[in-house]
């Protein structure tokens, strides 16, 4: 389940119910064939978290080429604001981004979609989105409906008609819409689109409402609004203009004509009176009907002098048209202060750059009226002192004393527009009380049920994208009336969205607009604004902060063969009725950018993160693994690494921890550095400590220091600072004298740390599980995994900081502790796979069917996929050739099973993609009809084809060939191949029974399986028998003994103490091994399916510095012994301890690992006991990885003294009477240092316990020191090259108490995977000896890198296909070519070169 | 990655390279390839541990066997590269259609289109 967050747990361990919110995909991943089709169309590019950011990636995108799963999904930040603002709720950022990649053809469609004018919004727009563009918190918002205006003036000069997407079939059922305005032709234009038979009656002599007569034409020219119309028009819409409502038509007689259903949209063609006296006078005129006939083309006789009340958008319209029409002098004048009037800003701009003159404040109180002529004269104004009450609302209060008279010619009065009733009175038509059409707001269905209502009439004036949403919603529910639908179902949908935080974006102007001068627009009706050209548009369009992410331009749908695009997909919320929880939601790395003053890191593109490099190294990063720095994209010759950068930090970062993981990486990233370059590269990495300490670990460090040179320098950091000119970085630091260096490098990186991101702290409140101080979930020594909450557990970095096998054996262990809680439940929720009849081919000729694949347009864009099918029929053995658009697609399959049944078919070759992702899923179909799986073969012709040869369709499509000619060579030579199938004995053995070995038997005897654990001592414990207490203070001696008592109490677990093994035989699942035990030595065999190997390690006993012949000298644990018993510790003045004293050697390469903890540990106690005490460790680089650095840290805050010493110049240890004197040199002083100490403290390193024997007996592999080798480091941490052996603890390598728990628990857990199989099935593709040829010459013995093969009874090599590997070594390597690796045979492969090179000669 | 490579590479698909046989190196320049060349896993690797380095043997022999004949050595060859390296794989990839175009087609294939 991917994109789903955890929301909360409720229950107990065994019986949990977890909230699960999952977030959408988008994309159906169940028919998404990972084509990235979408990827190609999808125009939004944001950066690349991937990459780092290095690089962009789309918003339809797959994180990477090897995600789980291997589908793509689309990124979305909810709505985007303009959007979700719009009232239309058109894709307003996707055909921005559509602009921006110049597909103007596909913007237009995408507006189309959802709003039937793009030219008339594109000039008269109100632009509410505007106000909600992200850009306008920053700069200035985009210019949203000049680009759309720009789409459509594109349309226009291009001559295209671009329709929209319209329903196939036409219905029967009429509509007829009354009033031909926005909300009436939206309405028609949405029914048309579903394919209804749509009228329009219009009362007036032209269409188009209120964007005809209401609108003047210097705003919206008519050729662009007859152009919208005629697209409506041209679906199908028919107009009937000079129809009146109530007086030619009514409802009565549109019922008789038929029509289902009708919708009035009858607008707002009537002015508000004043209501005084003498309105009704010569040259008092009304605005709305002034405008209409103006636009109409009417006389509109004004005078020279002009009056306009009103402030309002209708009121400029009313001023600037009568200005064109011939006044000389317009003056507004409006109740409302400058800043109050209702009017938009610009179109107050506009009025005034028009010349009209403004008053504000002033209401009408009489008209003077001329005596003779009877007409309009002039007006009296009163002031008004506010227009709005305490409460905002429209109220106005006026001082009747200030007044002021105004005089001219005519007085056009626009102050609000009111619904014309005048034909509607016989229809009874539903009204409210105010005028308007009544009708459900929601559905806007009236009260008479066929009959709807939308636009002005219905909700008063407003623009005309608030028509066009009306008109759509009543298209909506008029449709779901006509079918029988319910009219409200789903159609609340709140548009939320979320900004995106702006950071480092470069400022951008708005792209300004030009217009015709203001001298130019008199007296003419000639259009104001130009809009923008394509350049302006591209420049406008490049703004966008593609706030939703994706645009929802739905470019994917489109380009999706595969139907997998789902934007309507929405968040979901689930429970599952689970036993166990475990949280291993991982680390962020530390955003070393609060440091800038520092590291320079956002102000120089050459200082990057380790993170970031790390992706520049890799061959599928931005660079493709060229080695370049990003300023300049030159090949660096110096680059720096600087550790700790948000680790061991108390003060900057509050990262007081170690990382753990930092110096290897950064070892590893010089070192791969290093071989990316063709020139020399000079590494340094600047440190306080090196920290190897790893498994091997330290030996990887020697070879960069020692053969690769690698440069490692002991310092604190003092500034990266950028030097302009060149890119280059100087570093200055303080080197370990103290002393300050300077030192330019080409590249800088951060070893950055990691920490626990702010969500999964979130998280943890809301599990209600506890954190400790740096946020990693809070467990204990003995119990590594769990988590304060019982049934909740913890694995990877979320449980504190380490690498990649401590992660993986830790999420090993966590498994185990959850399967405790469900070992009853275990497979009662398995299904069995019926499988049919299997179809017998022996002995039959080939009969192959091949499936050659479209992939959509993946293969078939390129290879001419017809004639590879064709060709394919002319093949040897072919009886059937079939195409698909999708072979992988679940109906493709089942139509491949019955092709398969109706020809007979006995080979299956499908010629498409690669067998890595899809020979398992074409080989089940295979299997679900009978027919043996190993009788298929794949041909592909995508990723090793169409993929990579899409410049050279014809070479393709041959190649295409030849790849099908070879399959079908190899399908003809192919046999039926058997799993075998082997029982598994259900009983574990454990060797070793010390912590690790103790944890591993109950970790299993805890799911229900019987284990025998083998101790060679007397008792159990192992080494832990030597410890005392953990650096944490855990008694190491109650911990055994609880453990003891557990393993020895436990029904399941079979202890044998003084035993050891003389005898190993068997196969995973099925071993035998002989121990003799007790005194009597008494053999016994154990039947076992799995085997733990935890045979433990012991202290190093010290050669060096006098250890054994001085008795002021011990090991650590000898000291920690000491304390523990309160023997001779509190009256010491000087204690002096060494540190890596048998690690870190020629003997011993390897960092012991525990020895650093331990040191400091005892300082810790000792200081504790008596603060006097002087202690002072020597050290070579201190190993505090992960949380242990608070111990380190709280050592020295405790006065313990830390010296660091060279390998080449060593402590002296030499006896002093009483004393003993020990000599070292100190760094900072730079001078020799004698001390006479109580007592010299070694620590001695881990030695792996002399397991030479057992390893012989049951051939396990060791390492150089004795430790046993894993299968894989980071893949397989506990298990063994045997199948079926595991390993943990100790035995493993050096490592601390609690981390030798968990792997036990790890080891557990994998061997438990194992027992648990009821029998485990066999590979089929397995190496076959042919007995009459072989010659016995033990090649293949020598050969197989698994020890399988053996010689027989009869002589013979024998190889059991329980251990073979596959991997057909041996069968190369026999020189009498008896051996052949089944499915790979030396024919199979030969036939394929054979059919490819086929009239070569 | 969807990197081009040259289209005269045809891939035959092994478990691992050290079941490539030296026979079926030859087989494929006998049988008129122009090239043939085994690309595995990095060395030190081998998900079985050795089995590039055996094949790394074995294209040498495959070599002295060539060159024996009086063939041209050059056109079998080992390449290692990890499976994630795409870039390197079309490197290699240019790198052998380079050198065979240079060394022209395979010799038998030229000897029996002149009798033919």
């Amino acid at each position: 389940m991917t994109n789903t967050e955890l929301l909360h747990l409720d229950g107990e361990p065994g019986n949990f119910t977890a909230r699960i919110r999952k977030e959408p995909r988008f994309v159906d991943i169940s028919k998404c064939t990972s084509c990235g089709e979408c990827e190609k169309a999808c125009p939004i590019e944001v950066p690349n978290e991937q990459d780092k950011g290095l690089s962009k990636r789309k918003a339809a995108y797959k994180k990477y080429a090897q995600a789980i799963p291997g589908a793509y999904a689309i990124d979305k930040r909810g709505t985007a604001p303009c959007k979700a603002t719009c009232p239309a709720h058109v894709s307003i950022q996707g055909y921005i981004a559509l602009i921006n990649q110049g597909k103007y053809r596909e913007a237009i469609e995408l507006f189309r979609d959802t709003h039937p004018f793009p030219g008339v919004c594109g000039r008269v727009c109100h632009h509410p989105c505007e106000g909600q563009c992200t850009r306008g918190d920053y700069d200035e918002p985009l210019a949203i409906r000049e680009l759309h205006r720009f789409l459509a003036d594109w349309e226009t000069e291009e001559n295209a008609k671009i329709l929209p997407e319209t329903a196939e079939e036409k219905r029967d059922e009429k509509v007829a819409v009354i009033g031909s305005g926005p909300a009436g032709l939206s309405t028609a234009y949405f029914l048309a689109r579903k394919g209804y038979a749509v009228t329009i009656y219009e009362k007036l002599p032209v269409a188009g409402g209120m964007m005809a007569v209401g609108i003047p034409e210097y705003r919206l020219p008519r050729n662009m609004l007859q152009r919208e119309i005629d697209i409506v028009c041209d679906l199908g819409v028919e107009i009937k203009t000079g129809v009146t409502f109530g007086k030619d038509i009514t409802f009565d007689s549109l019922k008789a004509d038929g029509y289902a259903a009708v919708f009035m949209g009858i607008g707002l063609h009537a002015g508000r009176k004043l209501g005084i006296e003498n309105e009704d006078a010569e040259g008092v005129l009304q605005g709305v009907d002034f405008l209409r006939n103006a636009a109409l083309g009417r006389e509109v006789p004004v005078g020279k002098d002009v009056l306009v009340i009103g402030g309002g958008n209708v009121a400029i319209d009313v001023a600037l048209t009568a200005k064109r029409k011939g006044a000389e002098n317009v003056t507004m004048v409006c109740l409302e202060k400058r800043e109050e009037m209702p009017a938009w800003e610009h179109e107050i701009e506009e009025a005034l750059e028009g010349d009209i003159k403004i008053v504000n404040s002033f209401g009408p109180k009489s008209f003077f009226i001329d005596k003779d002529s009877k007409k309009f004269s002039g007006i009296e104004f009163k002031t008004c002192t506010a227009v709005f009450d305490k409460e905002g609302r429209f109220s106005p209060s006026f001082d009747e004393a200030a007044c002021e008279a105004f005089f001219g010619d005519t007085v056009i009065i626009a102050i609000g527009q009111a619904t014309d009733t005048s034909d509607l009175e016989k229809e009874n038509v539903p009204m409210t009380g105010r005028g308007g059409l009544h009708a459900d707001p929601l559905t806007l269905q009236t009260s008479m049920e066929w009959v709807f209502a939308g636009g002005d009439a219905f909700y008063g004036p407003k623009s005309v994208v608030d028509a066009v949403a009306s008109g759509k919603e009543a298209a909506e529910s008029i449709h779901r009336f006509i079918n029988g639908m319910d009219l409200k179902e789903g159609r609340i949908k709140e548009w939320t969205y979320d900004k995106p935080d702006i950071v480092n974006e470069p400022h951008k102007d708005r792209t300004p607009i030009r217009c015709l001068d203001p001298e130019a627009r008199e007296c003419n009706f000639l259009e104001v604004s130009f809009g923008y050209n394509e350049e302006e548009a591209k420049n406008e369009a490049d703004r966008c902060l593609k706030c939703g992410i994706c645009s929802e331009c739905y470019q994917c749908v489109k380009a999706c063969l595969a139907d997998a695009i789902e934007h309507e997909q929405t968040v979901a919320e689930l429970n599952l009725e689970i036993g166990s929880l475990i949280l291993c939601p991982g680390n962020e790395t530390y955003d070393p950018s609060p440091l800038n003053d520092i590291y320079s890191y956002n102000s120089s593109p050459n200082v990057l993160t380790s993170a970031e490099f790390e992706r520049i190294l890799s061959a599928s990063g931005p660079t493709m693994g060229h080695l370049v720095r990003p300023s300049d994209h030159v090949e660096p010759k110096k680059i720096a690494w600087l550790q700790c950068i948000g680790s061991r930090d108390n003060n900057r970062c509050g990262n007081g921890y170690c990382s753990s993981v930092c110096c290897m990486y950064a070892i590893k990233e010089a070192m791969i550095a290093k071989d990316h370059c063709d020139h020399e590269l000079d590494t340094a990495i600047f440190n306080m400590d090196i920290r190897s300490f790893g498994k091997d670990y330290e030996q990887y460090y020697d070879r960069a220091r020692n053969s690769a040179g690698v440069r490692f320098v002991k310092s604190r950091i003092h500034t990266v600072k950028e030097i302009p000119e060149t890119g280059n970085l100087e570093l200055r630091y303080a080197d370990e004298s103290g002393e300050l260096q300077v030192e330019e490098f080409d590249m800088v990186v951060l070893s950055v740390g990691l920490q626990i991101s702010e969500s999964t702290v979130e998280t943890a409140k809301r599990l209600e599980i506890e954190l400790n101080k740096y946020n990693f979930a809070e467990t204990t020594p003995s119990l590594p995994v769990n988590t304060s909450r019982p049934g909740v557990f913890a694995c990877g970095i979320f449980q504190g900081p380490k690498d990649i096998p401590s992660s993986v054996t830790e999420a090993s262990a966590a498994a185990c502790a959850a399967g405790r809680n469900l070992a009853q439940a275990r497979g009662t929720l398995q299904k069995e796979v019926v499988k049919p009849e299997p179809i017998d081919v022996e002995g039959q000729e080939p009969r192959i069917g091949v499936f050659v694949c479209d992939c959509g347009i993946n293969i078939a864009g390129v290879i001419d996929v017809p004639s590879v099918r064709e060709y394919s029929e002319t093949l040897p053995y072919v009886v059937y050739a079939g195409e698909n658009l999708f072979t992988c697609s679940q109906d493709a399959q089942d139509q491949m099973k019955e092709v398969i049944k109706e020809h007979n078919i006995n080979r299956v070759v499908v010629s498409s993609c690669t067998p890595k992702t899809h020979e398992p899923i074409f080989m089940d179909t295979l299997e679900a009809v009978g027919l043996n799986k190993y009788l298929f073969e794949m041909a592909n012709i995508r990723n090793q084809d169409s993929w990579v040869h899409g410049n050279d369709h014809e070479a393709a499509t041959e190649k295409a060939k030849e790849l099908v000619r070879m399959s079908v060579a190899r399908a003809a030579s192919l046999q039926p191949l058997y799993e075998r199938q082997i029982p598994v004995t259900k009983r574990a053995l454990v060797v070793g029974g010390g912590v690790a070995g103790m944890n591993a038997a109950l970790g299993i005897a805890d799911q229900g399986y019987e284990v025998v654990l083998i101790e060679k001592e007397a008792q159990l414990g192992g080494l832990g028998n030597r410890l005392t207490k953990t650096i944490e203070g855990m008694d190491v001696r109650a911990l055994i003994a609880d453990l003891r008592q557990q393993v020895e109490a436990h029904e399941k677990i079979d202890v044998m103490t003084d035993s050891v093994i003389v005898d190993f035989s068997g196969f995973k699942g099925n071993f035998k091994t002989e121990v003799l035990a007790g005194e009597s030595m008494a053999s016994r065999t154990i039947e076992h399916g799995v085997a733990i190997i935890a045979t433990g390690a012991n202290e190093y006993r010290p050669k060096e510095y006098l250890y054994g012949e001085n008795p002021k000298i011990a090991t650590q644990l000898e000291l920690g012994e000491r304390i523990y018993n309160n023997t001779d510790v509190d009256d010491l003045n000087h204690v002096v301890m060494i540190q890596c004293v048998g690690s870190r050697n020629e003997e011993n390469p390897n960092c012991s690992r525990v020895c650093c903890q331990n040191a400091i540990k005892n300082a810790i106690a000792l200081k504790k006991r008596n603060p006097k005490t002087g202690v002072y460790v020597l050290y070579r680089d201190i190993r505090t990885y992960g949380l242990l650095e608070d111990y380190y840290t709280e050592a020295r805050k405790l006065g313990v003294l830390f010296f660091r010493f060279s390998a080449d110049d060593a402590p002296v240890v030499a006896p002093a009477g009483d004393f003993v004197n020990v000599t070292f040199t100190d760094h900072i002083l730079g001078r020799k240092i004698s001390l006479d100490a109580d007592l010299a403290v070694l620590s001695a390193g881990v030695e792996a316990e002399d397991t030479e024997e057992l390893a012989n007996i049951m051939k396990l592999n060791r390492n150089a020191q004795h430790f046993f080798l894993e299968a894989h480091v980071k893949l397989r941490p506990v298990e063994m090259g045997t199948e079926g052996i595991y390993l943990c603890g100790t035995a493993h390598s050096p490592q601390l108490l609690t981390e030798s728990i968990a792997q036990a628990m790890a080891a557990a857990s994998r061997a438990t995977t194992m027992l648990s199989q009821p029998f485990l099935t066999l590979s089929a593709v397995t190496a076959v000896v042919d007995p009459d040829k072989c010659a016995s010459c033990l090649i293949c013995v020598r050969t197989c890198p698994f020890d399988v093969p053996r010689i027989n009874e009869t002589g013979v090599s024998e190889i059991d296909d329980a251990l073979c590997q596959g991997c057909g070594a041996c069968a190369a390597e026999c020189p009498a070519k008896a051996i052949e690796l089944r499915w790979y045979e030396d024919d199979q492969i030969t036939s394929k070169v054979d059919a490819l090179l086929e009239g070569e000669i | 990655m969807r990197l081009t490579y040259p289209t005269s590479i045809r891939i035959v698909r092994v478990p691992c390279t050290g079941k490539v046989d030296v026979a079926h190196l030859l087989r494929a320049i006998e049988k008129g390839a122009d090239g043939v060349y085994v690309v595995g896993c990095k060395e030190g690797e081998c998900h079985y541990k050795k089995g590039n380095f055996r094949a790394r043997k074995r294209v040498e022999q495959a070599k002295k066997v060539l060159s024996s004949i009086g063939g041209d050595e050059g056109r079998v060859e080992m390449f290692n590269l990890s499976s994630s390296d795409a870039p390197l794989f079309v490197k290699y990839a240019e790198e052998m259609d380079a050198r065979i175009r240079t060394l022209g087609p395979n010799p038998l294939k030229k000897k029996n289109s002149r009798a033919a």
